[in-house]
């Protein structure tokens, strides 16, 4: 094991590096700040690839353990650790950071270290979240990475802004509160322990289980989002900057699935399994519901943020079926979707920025001007539905197989999604980029730059590359799942 | 060692040409592609000739090539495995496809999109290869949406019509509705079996076959029939069986070199080749087996009545397409699975022929496809005229062509099986063949034959977009025709040379074949048939004594008599008395109209199935999200906290005294709580 902090530099550099880039100020700096931030993210990231690297697969249990004391009084440590769970997302979050950073590069013109500036930050806070053990060390990062978004989206935003960022908020913070009252009880009852692995292990009686696993569900279903609390998501969507949203759809979505399996599952497994069939249910409604939904939207990225949201109702379904290949499942459907929810949106950037409209109504004919684009973002559609040696396809296949054991009909309705998926992701892609061409604007636009082709062609090397051989990143996760799921096989009541 | 070198170079030759022509289409020159891509298709089809031999010498492979994923106790595996079935589709797939390759520089001679086209045909000839040669549940279902994906982009290959990226789009969902059942058949096996290995899966069934799942209420349920059953409408969808066929005929909106190739030859036979390959699965479900004869004879029959009213050269050819999938599919409900196989590869021979020969007609009359506008060609085409004459006499079934053994085969295994269905089957196949006579010969009198009725001034839709000439070049097949005086041109040799090569097999392979592929051992240990409870194959083959007899024998059966008088009511019909079918056609047109609009399957699944889900989406977005979720609780639980704090509002005065009141009574509250409880 590296005899390095790794852990503490992966979250302290980009927050570092994103101090500096404010630094230098007003925008006639701007040139430096984006250098600096690219810097700093390409920094991040090397500095996480020794995590998957130097993993031990074998181990199941906490490694890169980094142990400090914080705030003695209360109990408090700074600690620090990754299994075979977070390590992927912390390495995950800090390749998606350059990608913002260079999304971001010739778009974004006012406040341009200010804009880089928040999302280094909110990098590094984030890989805080995957990295953290400690409850109130998780519970900063947690509220803190929500307010680099909410400027992102307030500051950065669309003519509405001002409402998705406040909607946004509030939305996560009502379930913030939940989280904290959970944190204090677990503290009490734990003999004065923030620790989360010795909340893993505490006895909890069933009552108080079952009011924690709401807690945390609400707390934690905000963020996936899962329905019925997910209408803040579109709307954040379409009011952030493209970096915004591919952060959002990314990364951010991430914090509320992990927060289930880090908390949920392992702290309370007899509510978890009391309860898993009200997971159950709203993760099918999600993918079923929000997938119709999706089909008559007019606005593509309200579009591709519902299926996010279907997406993700795959992830806390196979969450919440105990066995090995749902959770694996879950977890491959967790950083595929960074990837190909990250590129959708990314592509919708680059059309937006173009004819700045996101309407689908307003185009119609893109291959005919740019044909480039149009073959990646035919990639990227067919990730997103679930097409075999994409990324896409891994996650919901081992999700939908895992699913036909547990009961026929949560597969059937799984599996709806290869119908309903493909209908809504093809039938925008047809109106978007085939048929002739029907406006001035489509005529106009130009193909996609080296910097964007560049962009894209490296996510659709991830996207690719992780479908036609997952298993580089399953085989990290075997043994922390089935220690998981050994540990949740066992009753806490006593 | 050699050989699993070989193995690997089958599939990945096309598809390092499918990169090179792909990656750098925009750059490299028409010659790099089709070189790059038809060498790779080339090397395909001389190592599966070398691998057949191999096969033949007693050498078959079951190996994985990497390992995918493993997860829990599953593992799954990339593999191969190599034995006289996977061999027979190897050879059947590289050598249409290479023809169709070599074809296609002809046919896409003046397109822009000419690199691309060659990218594509060479990827769908790599994923097909990866779907046949497979060992495993999860690479057949990679295959199997691959092939799906290149006949999306190929269907919409001239991105510009709408005609055809609607008919691209409503192919891959349809497609999507049988993989859906597909995938539910794999998760069962994944389920059961804990493996989706063939092999392990396999030998396994037998233990399963009596074990029953509970699906719905208190019945138990076979476990065979129901994974059967999804994973059969798996192959309904891509081998366009009854209700799932709507988009096979659509699909002719893409180039006809992939008609050929995808749908016709090899994509659409992928269910039939599953089937064929699960027969050990098959067979212990008498239940499954009794649903695929009858929707295999639905669609053998039915389609077949559509090709009789199409004036597209192309559609007359693709239903009966469906047609004779349905002949394939009601072989496998009767068990004779090697039949199944075999009808696959004298089909892919002759129906690649007529569709390839379809397409030259196509050429020759400047992309014209209205066979009312054609006539009297055989004098300006004769290579297209004889190919396409052998191909629509193999087609019929006439004796000693390929088509006679497999379908004379298909019928005479029916006529023996007794599973529920199987009358009925059987009459579907024999009016079929009739059928398929009259509408393949009213196709090839009304090119061929007869009047010259092209060049006709009258040719109104000519002339509206002769002018037209942004569209030229993108949109092909449809708009054009040939001028007033002009006369069709026999086509190039790289159009006739893959119609004479295919013309040959057409002939002999059924003569060839039909003794050891479907009476003798080559299928032995790869296709599995519990001949006590499905006989049918074991009696049919008392009968057999050899080609020869076979043939002869079948000038006096029923199927040959059939056959002839659909050829010669169809002369009749359109060449003697034209006045016939058109007074039918009065006489009877309720019928008419039911055939002119494909039963209202398409009327139907856009009014049910796609305005339903658009409306379902309408609400549940309209008056889930926006009216429940966001108006009453989002906003509603705002306007809430807006109420609360404005009745909290009142309670801040600014007087001391208020606050001071209140203070005393919460005090006193809480001490009340405190003594009580102490």
């Amino acid at each position: 094991m590296s005899t390095y902090p790794l852990l503490s530099l992966a979250i302290w550099i980009p927050i570092f590096a994103g101090l500096v880039v404010l630094s230098t100020g007003g925008d006639r700096n701007a040139p430096l700040a984006r250098m600096l931030s690219l810097a700093g993210a390409v920094a991040g990231f090397l500095i996480t690839i020794p995590l998957w690297t130097g993993f031990d697969v074998a181990n199941g249990g906490m490694q890169f353990v980094e142990l400090g004391a914080w705030i003695p009084r209360f109990n408090i440590n700074y600690h620090l650790g990754v299994d075979g769970i977070s390590m992927l997302f912390v390495v995950l979050n800090a390749f998606v950071t350059i990608i913002v950073v260079a999304a971001g590069w010739e778009v974004v013109k006012v406040k341009v270290a200010q804009y880089n500036a928040a999302f280094l930050i909110m990098s590094g806070l984030m890989n805080g979240i995957f990295a953290s053990l400690d409850g109130v060390l998780f519970y900063v990062f947690f509220e803190a990475s929500l307010i680099p978004l909410y400027l992102i989206i307030g500051v950065w935003g669309g003519p509405n802004r001002v409402y998705a960022a406040f909607k946004f908020f509030l939305y996560t913070l009502f379930g913030s509160l939940l989280l904290l009252l959970s944190l204090m009880y677990l503290f009490i009852n734990s003999g004065g322990s923030f620790s989360i692995l010795e909340w893993h292990k505490m006895p909890i009686a069933l009552g108080p289980q079952i009011w924690l696993f709401l807690a945390f569900l609400i707390a934690f279903a905000v963020k996936v989002p899962m329905w019925p609390v997910h209408t803040w998501l579109p709307d954040a969507h379409v009011e952030a900057p493209t970096g915004g949203s591919i952060v959002l759809a990314a990364i951010a979505l991430k914090l509320g699935a992990y927060g289930f399996i880090r908390f949920s599952l392992p702290i309370l497994p007899d509510a978890s399994h009391e309860l898993s069939a009200v997971v159950l249910g709203m993760s099918l409604i999600a993918v079923v519901y929000i997938g119709f939904v999706a089909l008559v939207q007019e606005d593509m990225k309200k579009l591709v943020a519902y299926s996010s949201i279907a997406h993700m109702g795959f992830v806390t379904l196979g969450f919440f079926m105990f066995s090995p290949l749902a959770v694996e499942g879950a977890l491959v459907q967790m950083v595929s979707h960074g990837f190909v929810a990250g590129a959708m949106f990314f592509c919708i950037g680059v059309m937006y920025d173009r004819v700045h409209s996101r309407q689908i109504a307003d185009y119609g004919g893109v291959v005919n001007t740019m044909p480039k684009f149009a073959a990646l973002f035919m990639l990227f559609s067919m990730a997103n539905a679930g097409l075999p040696a994409t990324s896409g396809f891994v996650g919901e296949f081992m999700v939908i197989l895992a699913a036909t054991k547990f009961n026929f009909w949560v597969a059937f309705a799984a599996a709806t999604s290869l119908i309903v998926g493909a209908a809504y992701t093809l039938w925008m892609y047809k109106r978007v980029v085939f048929g002739d061409v029907t406006n001035h604007h489509v005529a106009e636009l130009s193909d996609i730059n080296k910097r964007e082709f560049a962009i894209l062609g490296v996510l659709a090397l991830c996207t690719l590359g992780m479908g036609l051989y997952p298993q580089p990143f399953t085989e990290v996760m075997h043994a922390s799942v089935n220690d998981l799921l050994r540990h949740v096989a066992i009753s806490k009541i006593q | 060692m050699e050989m699993q070198k070989l193995y690997l170079l089958v599939p990945l030759a096309p598809l390092v040409g499918a990169m090179i022509a792909g990656l750098f289409c925009r750059v490299i020159p028409r010659w790099v592609a089709h070189t790059a891509t038809i060498a790779g298709v080339a090397i395909a089809f001389i190592a599966s000739v070398i691998i057949f031999k191999d096969v033949l010498a007693g050498h078959t492979y079951n190996g994985a090539v990497y390992t995918w994923l493993t997860s829990g106790d599953y593992n799954f595996e990339v593999g191969f495995q190599i034995d006289t079935l996977t061999t027979t589709m190897m050879l059947v797939v590289t050598f249409v496809s290479l023809m169709v390759h070599i074809y296609t520089i002809g046919y896409m001679q003046e397109d822009p999109g000419y690199n691309r086209f060659f990218s594509y045909i060479s990827l769908f000839t790599f994923s097909m290869l990866m779907l046949v040669m497979s060992n495993n549940f999860m690479q057949l279902f990679f295959g199997w949406e691959a092939v799906g994906l290149v006949s999306y982009l190929l269907i919409g290959f001239w991105y510009t019509r709408p005609t055809a990226i609607f008919a691209n789009m409503k192919a891959f969902l349809v497609n999507r509705v049988g993989d859906f059942g597909f995938i539910l058949g794999i998760g069962l096996v994944l389920a059961h079996f804990g493996s989706l290995d063939y092999q392990t899966v396999f030998e396994k069934a037998p233990e399963l076959a009596a074990t029953t799942i509970n699906i719905w209420g208190a019945a138990d349920w076979s476990l065979m029939s129901v994974t059967c059953i999804c994973l059969f409408i798996g192959a309904m969808g891509k081998s366009a069986q009854v209700p799932l066929h709507v988009w096979l005929p659509d699909s002719m909106e893409g180039p006809t070199p992939i008609s050929a190739l995808i749908h016709a030859a090899t994509m659409v036979t992928a269910g039939i080749f599953m089937v064929a390959r699960m027969s050990p699965l098959f067979e212990l479900s008498t239940t499954a087996l009794s649903f695929i004869i009858v929707i295999g004879a639905i669609t053998a029959l039915f389609m077949g009545f559509l090709g009789i009213i199409q004036n597209d050269i192309k559609r007359v050819v693709a239903y009966s397409t469906l047609s004779q999938l349905g002949y394939m599919t009601v072989a496998l409900g009767a068990s004779a699975y090697s039949v199944a196989i075999f009808h696959l590869m004298t089909h892919a021979f002759f129906k690649a022929l007529l569709f390839l020969g379809a397409g030259s007609v196509i050429i020759g009359m400047h992309h014209d496809q209205d066979i009312r506008n054609m006539g009297g060609l055989r004098k300006y085409m004769p290579i297209t005229w004889i190919t396409s004459l052998v191909g629509s006499l193999a087609l019929i079934g006439t004796p000693f062509m390929s088509g006679f053994y497999s379908k004379d085969s298909i019928i005479e295994a029916v006529a023996l099986s007794h599973i529920p269905g199987a009358g009925f089957a059987y009459f579907a196949v024999l009016a079929g063949v009739f059928v398929t006579a009259f509408y393949s010969f009213r196709m090839y009198f009304l090119v061929f034959h007869g009047e010259e009725r092209f060049g006709k001034a009258d040719d109104a839709h000519h002339h509206e977009h002769h002018g037209d000439h942004d569209d030229e070049e993108t949109s092909h097949d449809h708009h054009h025709g040939l001028a007033p005086g002009q006369k069709p041109h026999e086509t190039p040799w790289v159009v006739t040379l893959p119609l004479v090569l295919l013309a040959i097999p057409s002939v002999l392979i059924g003569f060839i074949a039909i003794g050891p592929m479907v009476f003798g051992d080559y299928f032995k240990g790869v296709i599995f048939i519990d001949h006590h409870a499905h006989p049918a194959m074991e009696h049919l083959s008392e009968h057999f004594h050899g080609a020869v007899a076979m043939g002869v024998h079948s000038l006096t059966s029923l199927p040959f008599i059939l056959a002839l008088s659909g050829v010669v009511v169809s002369w009749f019909f359109y060449m003697k008395r034209p006045d016939i079918p058109a007074a039918i056609q009065r006489r009877f047109s309720a019928i008419h109209t039911l055939l002119e609009n494909k039963y209202y399957f398409d009327k139907f699944n856009e009014a049910v199935f796609a305005g339903g889900a658009r409306l379902l989406g309408k609400v549940l977005w309209r008056g889930g999200d926006v009216a429940i979720i966001d108006g009453l609780i989002v906003n509603g639980s705002a306007k809430v906290v807006g109420w609360i704090s404005s009745i909290t509002r009142l309670f801040q005065t600014g007087y001391v005294y208020h606050y001071a009141f209140t203070m005393i009574i919460g005090v006193f509250v809480l001490m009340t709580l405190w003594i009580n409880r102490a």
